[in-house]
């Protein structure tokens, strides 16, 4: 008897069968957003100590009026200008003897703060202001936190924040993580804190 | 001479289709390890805002989510005009912040609750007042880990 070549499977509907699949996944497919601007509240604080007295001019007002415009320190501003002013008043660096800071970029005008620990910001809004407005404010001011610090790892370690911090996260496991790259991250933060404050 | 007429004279073969279950496969893989299934079915219009300082959030586990935004057609008869609101698949008051924490946190193993984040997911055109009423809410729950979640773009986009 002849050998006879087993015969062959019909694939052809293997076509349709991972269409269908293919179909059922993209409908179902929502490629969701999980990216956003990180913040800390401040926790209520129900002790009756005083506050400690913040000076005037160590404080950044940023207020959104209701039909969304700006007043920054109490004078109309662009949301564009916004960045730029934010980086003056935080690299100012007008403190003298203690308060000095040495790395500081800025006018150095007295009038404005001290160093950017002191500094800090604080952003008010309206209960009808619009939240994409609200939005675009925050994130131009932490633009101006992040432009200095990506300049002081510049000056320090020869690399930006972003780099650095992308370094840390891409080693992935836990008991290879730099410590001393997490230092050094931590050292820019302390330079340049990010003091923003969001008042009711 | 024969050999070549035979080659000529044949119709035209069909293409082959056999290479098509791979590509097909190929994109239904890739579908496969993109989706992330919709855990909540929103009720309400939840268009986010743009902006580029963006952080990523990793262990999304560990993400709590309120949505806020104005109810679609079909709730607005009901439920008005005005934002509103979303925890889970219901629409829900400031009030109900309190009960929500208390189960997600209660769902979280007990080492991992102090890393806990809310995600903020709110439309454009909400107003801030409910943001803020939300805010505080949480600051009395001491959820203070807060993230705006906001769509990767230039915050020129988010002019309406």
């Amino acid at each position: 008897m002849a050998k006879r070549a087993a015969p062959e499977v019909n694939a052809g509907s293997m076509a349709d069968i991972a269409f269908l699949l293919l179909i059922f996944f993209l409908v179902t497919t929502t490629i969701e957003t999980d990216s956003g601007l990180n913040r800390k509240l401040p926790p209520i604080d129900d002790t009756e100590t005083e506050p400690p007295v913040i000076k005037q001019k160590n404080i950044f007002t940023v207020l959104i009026s209701r039909d969304n415009q700006m007043l920054v320190e109490d004078e109309l501003m662009q949301l564009k200008d916004l960045r730029k002013a934010a980086i003056d008043f935080l690299d100012n660096g007008g403190g003298t003897g203690d308060e000095a800071c040495s790395y500081c970029k800025g006018q150095r005008d007295p009038a404005s703060s001290d160093n950017p620990d002191k500094a800090i910001i604080s952003l008010k809004n309206e209960r009808e202001t619009t939240y994409s407005t609200y939005i675009s404010v925050q994130n131009e001011l932490v633009a101006a936190y992040n432009t200095l610090r990506n300049r002081r790892a510049q000056e320090l370690y020869g690399s930006t924040l972003i780099e650095m911090e992308a370094e840390y996260a891409n080693t992935l496991s836990p008991q290879f993580k730099s410590e001393k790259l997490k230092e050094k991250i931590e050292k820019i933060k302390i330079d340049y804190p990010q003091k923003l404050s969001e008042v009711q | 001479m024969g050999k070549f007429n035979k080659k000529k004279s044949g119709d035209v073969p069909a293409i082959s289709t056999a290479s098509l279950p791979d590509i097909v496969f190929m994109l239904l893989f890739f579908f496969m390890v993109a989706t992330v299934m919709r855990e909540n079915t929103l009720k309400i219009q939840n268009i986010l805002p743009y902006a580029d300082q963006v952080e990523k959030l990793d262990k999304k586990d560990l993400v709590m989510y309120i949505y806020v935004g104005q109810p679609q057609e079909r709730y607005q008869g009901t439920m008005g005009k005005e934002s509103r609101i979303q925890l889970n698949d219901k629409f829900a008051e400031v009030s109900d912040i309190k009960a929500f924490l208390a189960a997600e946190r209660a769902s979280k193993r007990e080492e991992l609750r102090d890393y806990l984040t809310t995600a903020l997911k709110v439309d454009m055109d909400a107003n801030m007042g409910i943001i803020g009423d939300i805010k505080q809410e949480l600051r009395k729950e001491n959820a203070l880990k807060i993230n705006y979640t906001t769509r990767k773009g230039d915050i020129s986009e988010n002019k309406n």
